[in-house]
């Protein structure tokens, strides 16, 4: 049913696309790996962190859908202020992709969880990408894939990217993801301190009534306890709003990016 | 009154968090990162097996203790630069000879006898193929073969890992200088090019830090540079040692000017912080990722294709418009004098304090768009401003010589030493960023002041060290 001859790569041609697909993930994971095999691009990479600086976009087509993929810059976290670390995360939240494709690096897996887990927060459909699964093999890490998603409650492809393996599977499960076949039932964090709950609580609860349409009010409601001065913003002139209204509009994004 | 109700709603919102703010403490964030990595730390108990203790790989950590190490990895590093230079050196030879043969004895007099029999005005003739079809012949000749070898082993270094050790060995030495350690990586990228070096300093995230590494980008030897470094080392300072250590001894000299740029970047980067960009270096985690067996026939292919190809053919756009002006300055004439001869003899005075000549000077401005064509321009204008016969092809041609020896003998009879061969060196590190890396560095930094500053600084240092080399020179040569 889903093999290579359903793919299609399309290069820079976007037009049409029915579905928005992101891939976030740490440094040098091999998101732009991934990204070339998907849509036959040629994104510079290379084995060092930080070569992608800005988001690269490229197509490709799947079962007769066409999807736009977006490679967002590699970063550890989403929760401070850099450059590139904003990029990703605004990516995520405005960008309000179909899928979030979060490439991992399986011998690093604990820490790269924490940005899994962040990413999590403020999106509903992710998949996890299990890359680099080969030096994982070398190390002697062995990874149950099944218990991962259903702990995570997402897809888990494991994968090499850099030899095309795991690549079929990743865009059946992408397929799957948009077409609602499957449901992501996203982990979110346990264990935040009883007044961090009440704050945010209370917080979601109000910003919910101002912007009714808001998909994750509640990691709004954490930026604001963090005094994002970007979010502030947004509130303040109501951009928040028209971010998340039907029209994902580009030129927002551009100037957000 | 909508209005006014919504934005009361909103300052609602930002007092609540406010008052929150208070409420849930100071650390907060920190016990966000606690919760989040505690989840992140239980999840990863459940499904990962990690081998038992010390059973797994230990030569990586051999290898980086090696390649890291305060005693060998700078003498490591220059050691792997000059086997790669010196490969591409010796290996660049023979298929450039070749090619420029193929191009220019077999390609060029069948384009002029087309022309002839079509009956092209000798002007069309001389701008499309004197000009701009020598000009493009050159710079594949010239820039193809080494292109071809020296990406492949640079990409190869880069696919293993290499370069982030790299990094990690020069990242104090930036902090030091009061710049961001992630300049190192910006610099490595300016080794293939510039203009890419300079987006990549996006990655540094102080605007202070990103104009140290902005401005000093260009003293990182572009593609452009590496041939006439190459060529000029192989001439003048390998034809000052016996034969059999000619190739080394040019290959240590190029080695020593790449080494020499990643010292003013240093000591410029070191002036700014101190003076115009005054502030700390910030601090950052540069994580060396894992060895990969590099992919021996994806990066030929990639590094082929789509390097050496992408960069070749940005050179040919590039040159063919300066053929055409090459051939223009030397045969629109002024009172009896071509423009190209007016300025040579203009410039002569100011260049010779600085070991150089009126031809290198107007060689570099003609060739501000590319560096690619800085050799064969020079090489045109000498001809002509010598009146040479029986070399060349005439007024304003640029041309290829089949061997290295001619092309000595043409520089030799404008009357360059050894002196001008070692300045056009230096002043090929130090003299301003090509155009497409200037309108880079104006798009990343949005600002003239600063774009004119990284434009006329590695002029202005070119100018203070060639004439200090030249001085002291002419001086010991006067003893």
């Amino acid at each position: 049913m889903h093999n290579a001859g359903n793919l299609k790569r399309l290069g820079i041609d976007m037009s049409n696309f029915d579905f928005v697909v992101a891939l976030a993930g740490n440094p040098n994971t091999g998101k732009s790996t991934v990204f070339n095999n998907l849509t036959g691009l040629k994104q510079h990479t290379g084995n060092w962190p930080g070569k992608t600086v800005t988001r690269a976009e490229g197509g490709f087509e799947y079962n007769d859908n066409k999807f736009k993929l977006v490679d967002l810059p590699g970063t550890y976290s989403l929760l401070s202020t850099s450059t590139d670390e904003e990029v990703a995360r605004n990516f995520i939240l405005f960008g309000q992709p179909d899928v979030t494709v979060i490439v991992a690096d399986a011998t690093r897996l604990e820490r790269n969880l924490n940005l899994v887990l962040q990413i999590l927060e403020i999106t509903d459909r992710a998949i996890l990408c299990l890359n680099l699964m080969d030096e994982a093999g070398r190390h002697n890490i062995k990874i149950d894939e099944r218990m991962l998603s259903k702990d995570l409650g997402i897809p888990v492809i494991p994968s090499v990217a850099r030899y095309n393996k795991g690549m079929d599977e990743l865009l059946a499960s992408i397929y799957e993801v948009v077409s609602g076949k499957y449901v992501c039932k996203p982990y979110r964090l346990k264990s935040k301190s009883k007044e961090l709950n009440v704050a945010v609580e209370k917080l979601t609860r109000q910003i919910t009534e101002e912007f009714p349409n808001l998909p994750n009010a509640q990691w709004v409601a954490l930026r604001l306890l963090e005094g994002d001065q970007s979010i502030i913003d947004a509130i303040r002139n109501g951009e928040l709003g028209k971010i998340y209204s039907v029209e994902q509009n580009k030129t927002e994004l551009e100037t957000v990016v | 009154m909508v209005a006014k109700e919504k934005i009361k709603n909103r300052e609602a919102i930002l007092s609540t968090a406010n008052n929150q703010r208070w409420e849930v403490g100071e650390n907060f964030h920190d016990t966000l990162m606690e919760s989040i990595y505690s989840n992140a730390s239980a999840i990863a108990k459940r499904s990962v097996t990690l081998p038992a203790q010390k059973e797994t790989i230990n030569w990586e950590k051999t290898l980086d203790k090696i390649l890291t190490s305060r005693y060998l990895g700078f003498p490591i590093m220059f050691l792997i630069l000059g086997v790669v230079f010196w490969l591409t050196i010796e290996g660049a030879n023979v298929p450039s000879a070749m090619i420029a043969s193929f191009f220019l004895d077999t390609i060029h007099p069948i384009l002029k006898s087309l022309s002839a029999s079509i009956g092209l005005p000798f002007w069309a003739d001389g701008v499309l193929i004197d000009g701009a079809y020598l000009a493009m012949a050159w710079v594949i000749s010239v820039m193809l073969p080494p292109m071809a070898i020296f990406f492949p082993l640079f990409t190869l270094l880069e696919d293993f890992g290499y370069l982030p050790r790299v990094s990690f060995n020069m990242d104090g030495l930036y902090r030091k200088v009061g710049a961001h350690g992630k300049q190192a990586l910006t610099m490595a990228m300016g080794f293939g090019c510039n203009a890419a070096g300079i987006v990549a300093t996006r990655v540094i995230d102080s605007p202070r830090e990103k104009l140290i590494a902005i401005i000093t980008n260009n003293f990182s030897l572009c593609n452009g540079r590496w041939p006439t470094q190459i060529l000029i080392a192989v001439i003048f300072i390998g034809a000052a040692v016996p034969a059999y250590l000619a190739g080394i001894v040019s290959a240590l000299a190029v080695v020593f000017i790449a080494v020499l740029g990643i010292v003013f970047s240093l000591l410029v980067s070191w002036g700014l912080s101190k003076s115009v960009l005054k502030g700390e270096a910030s601090a950052f985690s540069l994580e060396l990722p894992p060895y990969r067996p590099p992919r021996i026939l994806q990066t030929l292919y990639t590094s082929l294709i789509d390097r050496t190809i992408f960069v070749l053919w940005r050179a040919i756009i590039f040159a063919i418009p300066a053929g055409v002006v090459i051939w223009l300055v030397g045969n629109i004439t002024i009172g009896g004098e071509t423009i190209a001869n007016i300025f040579i003899d203009w410039s002569n005075p100011f260049a010779f304090i600085l070991g150089l000549n009126g031809v290198i000077l107007l060689a570099y401005i003609i060739a501000i768009p590319a560096n690619e064509i800085v050799i064969p321009t020079i090489l045109m204008l000498t001809v002509m401003s010598l009146g040479l016969s029986g070399v060349g092809e005439g007024a304003g041609v640029m041309f290829e010589l089949d061997s290295i020896a001619a092309t000595e003998e043409i520089l030799v009879a404008g009357g360059w030493t050894l002196l001008t061969g070692i300045n056009l060196m230096l002043f090929s590190l130090l003299h301003n960023p090509c155009s497409t890396t200037i309108y880079t560095i104006f798009k990343e930094t949005k600002s003239v002041k600063w774009t004119l500053v990284s434009t006329f600084l590695p002029i202005l240092m070119g100018i203070i060290v060639t004439f200090f080399v030249a001085q002291i020179w002419r001086l010991i040569a006067s003893i």
